[in-house]
């Protein structure tokens, strides 16, 4: 009885709206007040967090199977477009990582200002917060529709605010450049998907006289096999262009650069999965022949992304581009794992989405740290910041740990899955890609010991502080999840394997 | 009680690992309460050691003190612990050298905090690698360990600290790579991590069935060498170990003590438990390239020791050469499995593996203790200094003999059974190695001659340079170590009565 109370409550609503009210009300907040505003904006995604994490425990205690809580509104009938939300194994974690990271994000906007240290968010953090909570309020959105318009349309809200946060709050030299490609390579992604999925609706009308844009609809919509062959690449790269796949990953470190450090830890850590995400629920689960035809050519792909972005990132002395890079080689294992269309390879892949968002939001948010003190984020003109921020270092060092696949942190648990996932299809892809682990934990480890181990340059000497409470706050939530899931797979590997259960279905046990 | 009796194995291994964490929440400044809160902690698991020992049964036969728990359900992995004679030997050695490094690290004024937490995640990343029968969890703490290590020498070692511990971490890491993915293939194919079931499994393969594509003979004889590597590079056996002085050089001086005295058995450990079960055939057909390597890094240890000017340097090669004997006994048991001579070359492997264990720590520590008054490892500045420091003076001597291999002391009686057990099967080597093993007796006595005897330097005879004695700290280091040396070197029985069950049954 009081479990169907729980099920009929809308709480997935509510977790994407509340993002866009919570907006709204920062608006209209007096724009001189800037604590009360960051105290709202905390308030609401403290909300967000709790709501999105008593979602993911009610799905992993429950011992939850398929879409739940799930909720459904007639939007445009004629058309065939509802309001259709619903979490299943594979979502759920995403849903959590979206409040984690939104979170964390506002706790390190918050900043310090006082006469030496300028950090966080202080200009207009009105303005600022309200286009951060509209992002998140499309991420949410996009991880929990079941309805593929529905899914766009928060696709496209979540795109559309990166490109002000960036050209109004970015770094000043290259705002404008990285915002606008950012913009447009993404804009040009989902247009080429929009025209696959356009083709889907249409052939699915063909097929059953159906208009529908219902995603567990058109998993028996009965595609061809050709028709499946044809649409499958536009679909698939289309979304994953924003998942950061090489060759089209480019926007991506230049993104990250310019963008202010909460966006860049949403970007990162949370945007990108968004590709992924949607690649794989819209690409390979509504179109399972054509992603069986084409698994070769994303294993590739991911691949090179793996060991190119991994070499890329070892060369680079910007710390920011140095993430940005490692990103790339991430989330291609992200891509290497569901091209595999196995369980173990899928499931992997959805463990490295979480692990990925939370490990590298905590790389942006300290390296957005280190730079609002020091005033630069290269690595040759850092140094000794251990002394001075040793709580920040500890976190950093964790990450990299993840970052680097140790066992015992959560980049482990999700890389390993994947590379077995890899040997049962093509070994020799496991091979070559685990090369990328020994230059990980190169520029890692180089990184780790010149900017916070080093002796420091005069220049630095005396300007930088230590962190604030609340960036504490923020890193050891972050590090308490990589941490969690390293030792005990159990909270998480369990659940997504259930999600993953169901993609193998569309698959035909494949 | 029986709590205890059934969680032994897992409360050894993870008692370390709750200290450390206690740690964090004691204060930093208090640097007496954490040294001795880290030794009495580390004290424990040796404690439980002693009850593991005097509950451990010889007569039976494979892993006793089992323990299970489900870790990654979709791998089919869980944390499986047990141990045999082998490991149960390893395990001791670990529990007694860990508490004697962190009583050495006393001298450490700089961030006590984390120095002393380190040491002990460490030691439950070495106690892992012995105890787990998984190989994911074994893997898992293989690498884990490293993360402490790296940092304790990264933050704590002397002037050319970044050079050596990044070299350190980039060698074994490149080594676990080959081990890593050699360990997800037997995941993919077998379905389980399990050991008891891969032994029988991996062996019980048809050689004419085709895996991924080549023969079982091709895919065995590749993963072979996945593992031979990445374990060779722990040990090191020569050509890679250009690591080990470095590292060992860097390292803080309880360090030096652990990863001379347990982390090069990690490798050695490894070719025990995983590579002669896993490929007996292969072990066989290689056993001559496996023991070329070994005399190579007996011949060139020695000669590499020789010919060092620094004290530590001059140590740290002699455990190129002390280790190279392990893995001549491990050579030529697999050479002659199933026979007399497979046992006695295998139980004077492990044996060695303790025996440099307890000397390797020793010595270092000594090197450690005079660097502590000296500030200089340079031979060529000591000379004569056995009248100032006649008790340091004797305890040098003393493990420098053990070291040397003087009949009576510990070393003599391993060395003695890897070598005659690996002489009928594999002369040749054999015979070379002792070249070796000559060179042994002229660099100890080159150590020993340039820092106690000669004319004296009176530069450290007067005034504040002039050299204090060993203290009783320092002293109650050493004594259990010295102890066992002796023991051992009169009365090997009671510890190779615990090895020899286990390595007759396996090898």
């Amino acid at each position: 009885m009081q479990y169907e109370v729980i099920m009929n409550f809308p709480i997935l609503s509510i977790i994407t709206f509340l993002p866009f009210v919570a907006g709204a009300i920062i608006l209209m907040m007096p724009p001189e007040r800037k604590n009360e505003t960051r105290a709202i904006a905390l308030a609401a995604a403290s909300i967000a967090l709790l709501l999105s994490g008593w979602v993911y425990l009610q799905y992993l205690l429950g011992g939850m199977t398929g879409y739940q809580f799930t909720e459904q509104y007639s939007w445009l009938p004629q058309l065939g477009i509802t309001l259709h939300f619903g979490v299943d194994g594979m979502s759920a974690p995403l849903v959590l990582l979206t409040g984690i990271v939104m979170f964390t994000g506002v706790l390190i906007s918050w900043g310090d200002d006082d006469k030496h240290v300028k950090a966080g968010i202080q200009d207009r953090p009105r303005e600022f917060f309200a286009f951060l909570f509209l992002l998140a309020g499309g991420v949410f959105g996009v991880f929990v529709s079941l309805d593929l318009f529905m899914l766009f349309f928060f696709y496209e809200i979540a795109v559309f605010p990166m490109y002000l946060l960036i050209a109004i709050w970015g770094w000043v030299k290259t705002r404008e450049y990285a915002a606008m490609k950012l913009t447009l390579y993404l804009f040009i992604g989902s247009v080429v998907s929009l025209v696959g999925v356009l083709a889907m609706y249409w052939a699915q009308y063909q097929n059953t006289g159906m208009l529908s844009f219902d995603m567990l609809q058109m998993e028996n919509a009965g595609f061809s096999a050709t028709f499946q062959y044809i649409w499958f690449l536009p679909v698939f790269f289309g979304f994953a262009v924003l998942g950061g796949i090489w060759p089209f990953h480019n926007w991506s470190p230049d993104g990250h650069v310019a963008a202010p450090t909460a966006v860049s830890m949403f970007h990162a850590g949370v945007l990108m999965k968004l590709g992924a995400f949607a690649a794989l629920r819209v690409g390979i689960m509504l179109l399972p022949e054509g992603a069986k035809q084409w698994s070769w050519l994303i294993m590739a792909f991911a691949g090179i992304a793996v060991v190119y972005g991994a070499y890329i990132a070892f060369v680079q002395t910007d710390m920011k581009y140095m993430i940005g890079f490692s990103s790339v080689s991430h989330m291609g294992l992200v891509m290497l794992g569901i091209s595999t269309l196995n369980q173990t390879g899928l499931t992997g892949a959805g463990v490295q989405m979480f692990s990925h968002g939370v490990m590298t939001a905590l790389f942006f948010a300290i390296t957005g740290m280190i730079y609002d003190r020091a005033h630069t984020r290269m690595i040759p003109e850092l140094g000794g910041i251990a002394k001075v921020m040793p709580f920040a270092t500890i976190g950093f060092i964790i990450g990299g740990l993840v970052s680097m696949g140790m066992p015992g942190f959560s980049g482990f648990v999700a890389e390993f899955p994947i590379f077995m996932g890899v040997w049962r299809e093509q070994w020799l892809v496991a091979v070559i890609a685990s090369i990328s682990i020994i230059i990980t934990a190169a520029y890692i480890m180089m990184n780790i010991r010149k900017v916070f181990f080093s002796t420091m340059p005069e220049q630095l000497e005396g300007h930088v502080g230590d962190v604030t409470v609340l960036d504490k706050v923020a890193i050891t939530t972050l590090c308490f999840f990589m941490i969690v899931i390293g030792l005990f797979p159990a909270v998480m590997v369990p659940m997504v394997e259930r999600g993953v259960e169901n993609i193998l279905r569309l698959l035909g046990g494949a | 009680m029986d709590f205890l009796n059934t969680h032994l194995l897992s409360l050894i291994l993870f008692l370390p690992t709750i200290a450390a964490l206690i740690m964090l929440f004691l204060p930093g400044g208090e640097t007496k309460l954490l040294r001795w809160f880290a030794f009495a902690s580390s004290l424990i698991p040796f404690v439980l050691t002693l009850v593991l020992w005097s509950n451990f049964d010889p007569n039976k036969t494979g892993f006793q003190f089992q323990e299970s728990y489900v870790w990654y359900e979709i791998l089919n992995s869980s944390l499986h612990l047990g141990v045999d004679g082998i490991s149960i030997t390893m395990v001791l050695l670990t529990t007694l050298l860990t508490p004697l490094a962190i009583l050495a690290s006393f001298s450490i004024t700089d961030r006590v905090k984390p120095y002393m937490m380190l040491f002990l995640f460490l030691e439950t990343g070495m106690l892992g690698v012995f105890t787990s029968l998984d190989l994911l969890i074994f893997f898992v703490f293989w690498e884990i360990g490293l993360v402490p290590m790296y940092f304790l020498i990264n933050q704590w070692g002397s002037a050319n600290r970044d050079y050596a511990s990044l070299k350190f971490m980039i060698y074994t890491m490149g080594g676990s790579l080959g081990l890593l993915l050699a360990v997800q293939m037997l995941g993919v194919l077998f379905g389980t991590y399990d050991l008891v079931t891969l032994y029988e499994r991996w062996n019980a393969l048809d050689p004419g069935d085709i895996l991924l594509g080549m023969s079982v003979h091709t895919v065995k004889t590749i993963a072979f060498w996945a593992f031979v590597i990445a374990f060779s590079i722990k040990v090191p056996i020569w050509p890679f170990h250009t690591w080990l002085p470095d590292a060992h050089t860097e390292a803080p001086t309880a360090g030096s003590m652990i990863l001379a005295g347990v982390l090069l058995k990690l490798g050695a450990y490894g070719f025990i438990r995983l590579v002669l079960p896993l490929y007996p055939l292969e072990a066989k057909i290689f056993a001559g390239a496996l023991a070329f390597l070994a005399v190579a890094a007996i011949v060139f240890g020695a000669f590499a020791a020789y010919g060092q000017t620094d004290f530590k340097r001059l140590v740290a090669y002699s455990s190129v050469n002390h280790m190279g004997f392990v893995v001549l006994g491990i050579a030529a048991a697999g050479l002659a499995a199933g026979t007399p001579d497979a046992h006695i070359a295998m139980n004077g492997a492990v044996l060695q593996m303790f025996n440099h264990g307890l000397s390797a720590a020793g010595m270092f520590f000594l090197v450690g203790v005079i660097y502590e008054r000296t500030h200089t490892r340079n031979l060529e500045d000591f000379g004569g200094l056995f009248p100032l420091v006649p008790v340091y003076g004797g305890i040098l001597v003393f493990t420098s003999m053990a070291s040397l291999g003087l009949p009576g002391l510990n070393g003599f009686v391993s060395e003695f059974m890897v070598v005659r057990g690996a002489f009928p099967v594999l002369t040749i080597y054999t015979v070379i190695s002792m070249l070796g093993l000559l060179f042994t007796g002229a660099y100890i006595l080159k150590g020993i001659q340039k820092v106690l005897h000669g004319p004296m330097n009176e530069h450290w005879a007067h005034g504040e340079h002039k050299l204090t004695e060993i203290n009783t700290r320092e002293i109650c280091v050493m004594v259990p170590l010295m102890a066992l040396i002796l023991v051992i070197g009169i009365w090997p029985a009671w510890i190779l009565e615990v090895i020899n069950k286990t390595v007759t049954a396996l090898f």
